[in-house]
């Protein structure tokens, strides 16, 4: 490729009516915002709705009276008795079976139906035949590692909860999937829905699932199926519409049915699609094991819990550490799945036979060890002589948190007072001390300046809803420091992003300390980040930056090395500097995944609002936890969670409208 | 087009893998109504390891929950042969397990006057299996090296003069009242308001959160007032000091929002569920005598966070140090 001699392109000149709108825009922002300082000084304290912590609303105690009704009439009311008994039965049954099967029966000694070696072998036989030798390799490692760690026992626990909530999931979600992308209507339907079920913080339906799901297997599955199902749905969905309709055209002029066109061409068509659906499921599976322990699901995240409450960050880290590894494995099993969909298909003969040979040769070695597993009690356990590293690590962490703490924990709450007295407060007091409508009016201002009058429109109903649902005072609390750690973390992830797209090597050092950033569950880092901030607002912050930034930066990363390489170096050959290359290319350019992921960003940092409570963030995420855990409060925790749901939509519906324009505006060549 | 098919084929393969193999294995077949054989070595149970019907033990999450369970079970597998399930909860979730047969046995519980109500008086699926001889506290306390540099700090009408040592970047002009684990027993809003005190209340939002800040305190010799209560382990490291509220009276705590006196004390007790109270197994009698003090428990507790000690180990260490406590359990 010879590289034409394209000067760097500046951000295009917009047509001039664009400007004109643009700077209508900036007046009315401009306007409102001054409207809004002087309805802030004129009206200090007013119309705040500000509420106690302890404090409920009429709304409140009526969702409590509501709840109390379901819990008396479980057995007596016919839409329980006919459907929702059924259904928790039946979610119980399968939850029974995997867990006995893999993880402890309730015979005998309590060891499953396949034991330690069996399932090893199984797991790698799996990994083998659906994504390749090398995944099997890295499949059988981590099961070992995990045998080392002293958490085998727990990580079956673990791994049967996401295989059944995976299975459910997949049994709703694919067909779900499948009918939104061929049916326009039911796209238009399903899409709020599922919005909703991807902000709903999991512990605001925590409280509700186990009042209609009992504790037990069947509320821990239900709870992370809702939480896993929207990925696959939507995904399969998106690569069905991804399907050129000249090639539709093409199978309908043959004559295909709907469901021969589905069977033939889409479906094989949007298969790699599908499969990282499955995979986005599998992984929000696993990130709900921590949550799930709250309600009563035993394995690995009960174990990261369980030493939060001793403040135990070894044992805790030791066992996040698994997840981690386990988390690592199914991506990199469902990953390489969905490459193979692709080139097995051109992959020659032979080496399709000489593949099929050694997959049954595999199968029968695995057969042979499910056997001994259940015949032989050395197979059906982790064998005693194993050295054991679980104990170093947790001494290890232990030794580093405590010298960390040591030696900074003065400058980190120093940078906590100053950011707090800083930032912090006046945004916060700003947003809580203004009257409620005027805040209101500024947020559907920006929302129409983003994304015109439908946007609008949704913005004064989430008002509208915030208003009513009655938490107002404490939603302002959590929107202001929403707003600074999504800033924050668009401060980290631009530089690092860019970096990362900008060096190969960058990106191959920090890509896994990213997946672990994501997969490791937050539980684990709040132990030392308390001892560094102590309980505050700004703790909460830091534990959502560690949480949402690996996300955005990958999509930084990858916004950067789609730059067309022809004007990177056409830029280059006209004498820019690298830095001067960034600025005028390659961030011009990447600017529609710069929003991408500043919203992605802020949607991660809202999932984080509730485990920010755990540590001091109070607000809106400390109602939900207390709605969890108090009679008298489970309305108003309800309400804080819907609170949380409305303001996600209203914030991700104005960044993506924005996101839209940048993408409408930025030419790109 | 075969080979697209290979998911399928794996998963039917998989699926025959695990179908197959049936004989002669350890787990004694496969869905054999036998009685569960104990997991513990029995010591000296033999007959009554028949008559023990496993039973399911909610976990509270805080340690001295766990020292609690943890004996008992102990005590059960060993000297009764009993399957003990234990399965983490939160109170509230704990008490409606009682219902629907997920939980037998709450082994210390904290008043919950409304919990009481619904499901023991009303709903009539739990019962009241008498004290656990701990007798809990709750109230604000302040680190050691205060109680000892402001000696008057304890007594509540001081409080408001010290309220400028204690503001936080959190409580803005107040002082800052530390909260902690939303599921606790707390009217320290009420508090502030009635006693008219200069403070916010600040809420940690875990008993994890509370305690770290309580050691850094001391640690650092930083200001900190906070909640707190016992018995906890943590006690026995920093030995926090109470700061005095109006004594408590009885009834003068009955309007949540007029509160303006102390907590009660709690006499800790033990919830069973109806149907494990009539069982007639062993068990049922073992937590109905289950009971010791307050300084047993810190001890386990101790056992358990200082030393790092298993809870199992934590158990089988203190039983084997007080064999006539664990006896007259066993009567």
């Amino acid at each position: 490729m010879t590289a034409t001699l394209v000067g760097p392109p500046a951000a295009a000149p917009a047509p001039p009516a664009r400007h004109r709108a643009v700077s209508v825009a900036t007046l009315a922002v401009v306007g409102v915002l001054a409207l809004w300082l002087l309805a802030r000084v004129l009206l200090a304290g007013r119309f705040t709705l500000a509420l106690d912590t302890a404090g409920l609303t009429p709304l409140h105690r009526d969702l409590n009276d509501a709840r109390d009704w379901v819990d008396a009439h479980r057995n007596t009311n016919a839409f329980f008795v006919y459907f929702l008994n059924y259904v928790q039965l039946g979610v119980e049954a399968v939850g029974d079976l995997v867990t006995g099967l893999i993880a402890r029966s309730d015979t005998g000694l309590g060891i499953p139906r396949i034991g330690w070696l069996g399932l090893v072998a199984v797991g790698t036989w799996i990994a083998a035949a659906v994504g390749g030798l090398r995944v099997a390799v890295l499949t059988l490692a981590v099961l070992l590692a995990i045998s080392l760690q002293g958490l085998w026992e727990p990580a079956t626990d673990t791994l049967s909860l996401v295989v059944s909530a995976t299975f459910f999931a997949l049994l709703v979600g694919l067909p779900l999937g499948v009918w939104a992308g061929t049916s326009d209507r039911v796209h238009r339907i399903v899409t709020p829905v599922l919005d909703v079920m991807q902000i709903l913080p999991s512990f605001a339906y925590l409280a509700p699932l186990v009042l209609v799901f009992a504790i037990g297997p069947a509320s821990a599955i239900v709870a992370t199926v809702v939480y896993a199902a929207p990925p696959v749905i939507r995904i399969t969905a998106h690569g069905l519409r991804q399907v050129p309709p000249t090639t539709r055209e093409a199978a309908d002029s043959l004559g295909a049915t709907g469901g021969q066109r589905l069977r033939t061409v889409l479906v094989p068509m949007a298969r790699r699609t599908i499969v990282m659906g499955i995979n986005q499921t599998v992984m929000a599976a696993l990130s709900m094991v921590t949550i799930a322990a709250l309600i009563g699901a035993p394995g690995l995240g009960l174990t990261v819990a369980q030493a939060l409450q001793k403040l135990d960050v070894g044992t805790a880290f030791n066992a996040g550490l698994a997840i981690v590894l386990l988390a690592i494995c199914f991506d990199r099993v469902t990953t390489a799945a969905g490459v193979r969909a692709e080139t097995a298909l051109r992959s020659g003969r032979n080496r399709r036979r000489i593949r099929r040979i050694a997959l049954a040769a595999g199968f029968v070695a695995a057969a042979v060890a499910v056997q001994l597993s259940r015949t032989m009690l050395w197979a059906a356990q982790v064998p005693d002589g194993l050295p054991s590293i679980g104990p170093s690590i947790s001494r290890g962490v232990d030794t580093v948190t405590s010298w960390v703490q040591e030696h900074f924990s003065v400058i980190t709450l120093e940078l906590k007072d100053w950011f707090s007295a800083a930032v912090l407060n006046p945004l916060e007091s700003l947003l809580t001390g203004s009257p409620f409508f005027m805040v209101g009016l500024v947020l559907v201002v920006i929302a129409f300046v983003a994304g015109g009058w439908r946007t609008a429109v949704t913005a004064l109903a989430a008002v509208a809803a915030m208003v009513g649902l009655g938490v107002w005072g404490d939603a302002m609390v959590t929107l202001a420091a929403t707003l600074v750690a999504t800033v924050l973390v668009m401060l980290v992830s631009i530089p690092t992003g860019v970096w990362m797209g900008r060096s190969r090597t960058a990106d191959r050092i920090l890509r896994p300390v990213l997946d672990a950033g994501q997969t490791m569950p937050a539980f684990v880092y709040l132990v030392p980040f308390l001892g560094l901030f102590g309980p505050s607002r700004f703790t909460a912050i830091v534990a959502a930056i560690v949480y949402a930034a690996p996300a955005a930066i990958k999509i930084v990363a990858d916004g950067i090395t789609r730059v067309p390489a022809a004007t990177v170096e056409a830029a280059t050959a006209n004498g820019s500097t690298p830095w001067q290359l960034i600025t005028t290319v390659q961030l011009p350019m990447s600017r529609s995944a710069i929003a991408l992921a500043a919203n992605q960003g802020l949607i991660y940092v809202l999932s984080m609002v509730v485990v920010g409570a755990l540590v001091g963030a109070g607000a809106l995420g400390y109602d939900v936890i207390a709605g969890l855990n108090q009679q008298e409060r489970f309305g108003k925790g309800l309400a804080a969670g819907l609170t949380l749901v409305v303001l996600g939509i209203l914030i991700d519906r104005t960044t993506q409208a924005a996101a839209r324009r940048t993408r409408t505006t930025a030419t790109t060549h | 087009m075969r080979i697209t098919k290979t998911p399928v084929l794996t998963a039917l393969a998989a699926g025959l893998l695990l179908a197959g193999c049936g004989g002669a294995t350890v787990n004694n077949g496969a869905s054999t109504s036998a009685p569960p054989v104990s997991s513990g070595t029995g010591g000296g149970g033999g007959d009554a390891a028949a008559a023990c019907a496993p039973f399911t033990l909610a976990m509270n999450d805080w340690v001295g929950y766990t020292a609690d369970a943890a004996v008992l079970t102990y005590v059960a597998e060993t000297e009764l042969g009993c399957t003990v399930t234990q399965t983490a909860l939160k109170e509230e979730i704990a008490w409606q397990g009682f219902g629907n047969g997920q939980v037998d046995v709450i082994i210390e519980n904290w008043g919950h006057p409304d919990l009481v109500a619904k499901y023991i008086d009303e709903q009539k699926v739990a019962q009241n299996a008498g004290p656990t001889g701990n007798i809990g506290t709750i109230g604000w306390y302040v680190p050691p090296w205060m109680a000892q540099k402001y000696p008057d700090i304890t007594d509540w009408n001081n409080l408001n003069t010290y309220a400028e040592l204690f503001k936080t970047s959190e409580s803005g002009e107040k002082g800052q009242l530390l909260d902690g684990d939303p599921s606790f027993v707390t009217n320290d809003e009420a508090l502030v308001t009635n006693l008219g005190l200069n403070y916010k209340v600040v809420y940690a939002g875990s008993e994890a959160a509370l305690i770290t800040a309580f050691d850094n305190a001391e640690k650092n010799k930083t200001p900190m007032l906070g909640y707190f209560y016992a018995p906890q382990w943590f006690l026995s490291e920093v030995p926090l000091v109470k700061v005095d509220l109006p004594p408590y009276t009885e009834g003068c705590d009955a309007d949540p929002e007029k509160v303006a006196c102390d907590y009660p004390e709690y006499t800790l007790d033990k919830i069973v569920s109806t149907t494990f109270a009539n069982s007639g197994s062993p068990a049922a009698d073992l937590v109905k005598n289950f009971t010791w003090t307050n300084d047993d428990q810190n001890l386990v507790a101790k056992y358990i966070t200082a030393d790092k000690m298993s809870p199992e180990d934590a158990a089988k260490t203190w039983v084997e140090a007080n064999p006539d406590k664990v006896a007259a359990w066993l009567e």
